[in-house]
């Protein structure tokens, strides 16, 4: 019975990734994009916990790790460049 | 027969918390197309998800100790890290979009932050003025 509601848990943050993808190519400003970028990280995130408990196994939880540190890392320099014009203060 | 129920039960509030999980996560991302302004779907996309992540974490991290005997810490780091990051990268991006003059929705009614900054801008101006050297942006 869990694997059917896994699968269904992750046809539904696909389908919630794709309307992350619509908000990124239409957003009309720069911060709407950042933000969408940062909904799709995080929503991925999800997706490969799901596919963890998928499979059986805890191989992937080292990737749960990395993407969650990527995403911050990318949305914090992104909001900083969009400010205050560079990324590290000099 | 009570060990295989109970089996039964956990697997069945494991699945339901992942599916609670999957459509917070399809809620925010439907507030994100809908709502009219940045700050409004950064109010959607930020706590919505965060939320969402935490539930389907949760779950993996009950999933592996009941049903795989592994009590997996680094579930419980990325729990951690992305509570505490989540709502931080919000905060940052909407400071960004206010300070570099994204305008806010037609319909809003009340803006606190705009008499501030504007204060903030003329006492920056006036010591620059006075001081003569070049003081940093804030």
């Amino acid at each position: 019975m869990i694997n059917g509601i896994l699968i269904a848990s992750l046809i539904i943050l696909s389908l919630a990734i794709l309307a992350c993808l619509y908000r990124l190519i239409k957003g009309p400003s720069m911060n709407d994009r950042i933000m969408s970028l940062d909904t799709i990280g995080i929503l991925l995130l999800s997706i490969i916990a799901v596919l963890c408990m998928l499979f059986r196994t805890s191989v992937y939880v080292d990737i749960i790790l990395l993407i969650g540190i990527l995403t911050f890392i990318g949305t914090t320099a992104l909001a900083r460049y969009i400010e205050r014009g560079d990324v590290i203060d000099r | 027969m009570t060990a295989e129920m109970m089996s039964r039960i956990g697997e069945f509030l494991i699945a339901i918390i992942v599916l609670l999980g999957a459509l917070l996560g399809a809620l925010s991302a439907f507030g994100l197309v809908r709502l009219p302004d940045v700050y409004m779907r950064s109010h959607a996309a930020t706590k919505s998800a965060t939320l969402g992540v935490l539930m389907i974490l949760a779950g993996a991290f009950l999933y592996f100790a009941f049903y795989l005997d592994h009590i997996s810490v680094k579930l419980l780091l990325g729990i951690v890290f992305v509570f505490i990051t989540g709502p931080v990268a919000g905060h940052l991006n909407g400071r960004a979009a206010y300070r570099s003059g994204v305008s806010l929705w037609e319909g809003s009614v009340h803006d606190d932050l705009k008499p501030v900054l504007r204060r903030e801008r003329e006492q920056l101006q006036a010591g620059k003025a006075e001081s003569g050297e070049k003081i940093k942006d804030v």
